[in-house]
């Protein structure tokens, strides 16, 4: 391979992707196209957003020798990328502030957004109050409940908070709900979609957005080690960070790129939220992708320890990497990600997210049949504060 | 001709608008689906809309979200979407039936097996509502390849251009959302989607329904006089959520009736 340009004008990657939404949406969906392709090569844009970078998220994130969990593997080295560094604690920052200054530039004083665990709607709740926007984030009644502390977070920032109560009161839920917000208020609303899915141009620029990720990795890991990693770890959800961390090294082919996703409690179990490895395509939330269904096309339940995983579709380039085969996906259960979390804790004093510590099982799956000049670097794409309690409640605590 | 361009034109021969009500098959019961349209055609409908039940209705409003969950509990699939319309094409082979939901059930029965078993069950049309014409390609092939009418939404921010270019797809009717906002939201501003509807009309070759909105027959009453057909949606299922289940037919009959006779009024 030596160009990859996907996706095409349609907003295809393959047969993945699209944009299928009510024609309602259409006159929002075509104006964001045409603003963000101005803006996405725009050089004062572009300046100002490197400068946010540097100096609101704390751009470049360092890269870290896990010299400790190596030895305690005996196998491969790990390099961590600390996107847990960034301000607010997670990749999700580079993409909200990306999309809410091209909110600003099209004259729309106000956003809404979608989360799960609270990170993409933290991230947007702190951009909405940097720049002065007003901002009302959609939130799954019953992810209200669990993360009481992201949601008061928001509140502290000025944010509206809505509990969703429709469907199954979750992610999925809360972007059907931001979706209708959208449909209802286009005039002044901006619609920040915390993940590489969505209708075109959705997945295109989130994925831009978060490549600053990979992009500092290829010249970060060559100033390290001198080379480019043999494999590249990151779980996928919606898989913004993985993408984040993939774009740049997909013509990199002899990097491997290996997403993890949520394996809950085992995909024989089927409670699980592994779309890429245990779904069918189809389409939902404006595009056609890998999505969690029954056999009449209903989208099912999902489970997974982590909530930032909890979602029945995923992003439709990571589909399309899957079936061409550029990029391979495997599933990591709830108790691996928990020994993880545990596990990097406890050796280099660093308390990952439970999303991340999916990708640090992997590497501790690999890392020992690895020999030691291999290179593993994992996507540490969020801190763990926020899952504290969750991680005591599964250890019979209560804090 | 189709039984959607008969209707259209047996009306217009009377000097009539088109009745369209919609609601989700399955709610509240899959067995009350046959009795409801039969007893809507009674009170006055001319062609009926059946919504899939589908698991995530993004352009939904809480009322008819609160339906496709009551007929998803019901278990009800599009399979048993389309055997209801072949059960009511038992009895009446003349009242249009189309069907309105989202891509994903319809791509998981597969396009082309979607499309034949439609034309079996005597589906006239089909609206589906994340699909807008540029993905609605592969659907409305094989959609007309067996005589079935792929229907399109037009909305208020559709600009002139996209306007002409739907209007030339267009097959059945083209269905002109009245409000910028979900199903069953908010006020309409009468006067406005008159005024939208008639210039989607002076370039469309086939009728223009207007829906989304629609709750009292004064508002059907002034839309039919400027548009092809009024659409009752989120009002109907209201009515279904709020009556016992054996008393369903007979209260969507008696608000059909309401509206019947109203937009009747207006001729």
């Amino acid at each position: 391979m030596n160009v990859y340009d996907l996706p095409d004008q349609e907003g295809y990657f393959g047969p993945y992707g699209g944009t299928f939404v009510s024609e309602t949406l259409m006159a929002a969906i075509e104006e964001l196209k045409t603003q963000y392709e101005r803006y996405r090569q725009d050089p004062e844009f572009l300046t100002e957003l490197a400068h946010e970078l540097h100096h609101y998220v704390g751009r470049p994130s360092p890269i870290y020798h896990a010299k400790r969990l190596s030895e305690h593997l005996g196998g491969a080295q790990i390099y961590l990328k600390r996107e847990d560094l960034n301000h607010t604690g997670a990749h999700k920052v580079n993409n909200t502030i990306g999309q809410a200054m091209l909110a600003r530039r099209m004259g729309k004083p106000r956003v809404i957004a979608e989360t799960g665990a609270g990170q993409h709607g933290v991230a947007t709740a702190t951009v909405a109050a940097r720049y002065g926007m007003e901002c009302v984030v959609y939130m799954g009644a019953e992810d209200v409940r669990r993360q009481a502390q992201n949601v008061y977070r928001m509140k502290l920032l000025g944010a509206r908070v809505v509990p969703v109560e429709s469907g199954s009161k979750t992610l999925k839920d809360a972007l059907n709900e931001a979706m209708r917000d959208w449909v209802t208020h286009i005039d002044d609303t901006f619609y920040i979609i915390g993940t590489v899915a969505g209708p075109h141009p959705y997945p295109t620029m989130v994925r831009d957005f978060n490549a600053v990720v990979g992009r500092e990795c290829l010249t970060q890991m060559p100033d390290l080690v001198g080379r480019q990693p043999d494999v590249i770890l990151a779980c996928v959800g919606g898989g913004s960070n993985a993408m984040g961390i993939f774009y740049p090294y997909i013509l990199q082919e002899s990097v491997r790129l290996i997403g993890v996703e949520a394996g809950g409690d085992g995909l024989s179990s089927g409670r699980h939220a592994a779309s890429l490895s245990a779904g069918v395509p189809g389409v939902l939330h404006g595009n056609r992708t890998y999505l969690l269904q029954d056999a009449h096309g209903q989208i099912i339940e999902t489970h997974s320890i982590s909530a930032g995983l909890d979602y029945p579709g995923v992003g439709p380039e990571h589909a399309w990497l899957k079936d061409s085969g550029r990029a391979s996906y495997v599933a990591i259960t709830d108790g691996e990600a928990l020994q993880a979390f545990h596990t990097l804790c406890r050796l280099e004093g660093i308390l990952p997210a439970l999303e991340s510590s999916h990708a640090v099982a992997q590497a501790m799956k690999m890392a020992p049949v690895l020999g030691k000049d291999q290179i593993i670097l994992v996507n540490l794409s969020g801190r763990g504060d926020k899952d504290m309690a969750t991680v005591a409640e599964r250890s019979g605590l209560h804090l | 001709m189709s039984r959607i361009a008969s209707t259209f034109a047996h009306l217009s021969g009377l000097n009539r608008k088109a009745l369209i009500p919609f609601f989700t098959v399955g709610d509240p019961l899959l067995e009350l689906a046959v009795p409801t349209m039969r007893a809507l055609v009674s009170g006055g409908a001319d062609i009926l809309e059946l919504g899939i039940p589908f698991s995530d209705p993004m352009a939904d409003g809480p009322t008819i979200q609160r339906a496709s969950e009551r007929a998803l509990q019901n278990g009800v699939t599009l399979t048993d979407v389309l055997a209801v319309v072949s059960e009511f094409r038992l009895t009446d082979d003349q009242t249009p039936v189309v069907l309105m939901g989202y891509a994903n059930p319809i791509e998981r029965l597969g396009l082309d097996a979607f499309a034949a078993q439609a034309r079996d069950a005597g589906v006239d049309g089909v609206l589906v509502v994340d699909y807008p014409p540029l993905e609605a390609r592969h659907l409305k092939a094989a959609l007309s390849l067996v005589g079935i009418d792929t229907i399109f939404l037009l909305s208020p921010t559709t600009t002139e251009q996209r306007m002409r270019e739907i209007a030339q797809l267009a097959t059945g009717y083209l269905y002109y959302v009245s409000l910028r906002g979900v199903t069953g939201a908010g006020h309409l501003e009468v006067e406005a989607v008159a005024a939208q509807v008639a210039r989607i009309r002076s370039c469309a070759r086939v009728p223009v329904g207007v829906g989304f909105g629609i709750r009292d027959g004064a508002t059907a009453r002034r839309l039919s006089e400027v548009a092809d057909a009024v659409v009752v949606g989120s009002r109907l299922v209201e009515e279904i959520e709020a009556s016992i289940p054996t008393e369903v037919p007979h209260r969507a009959e008696t608000l059909m009736r309401q509206f019947r006779l109203a937009m009747d009024g207006a001729q």
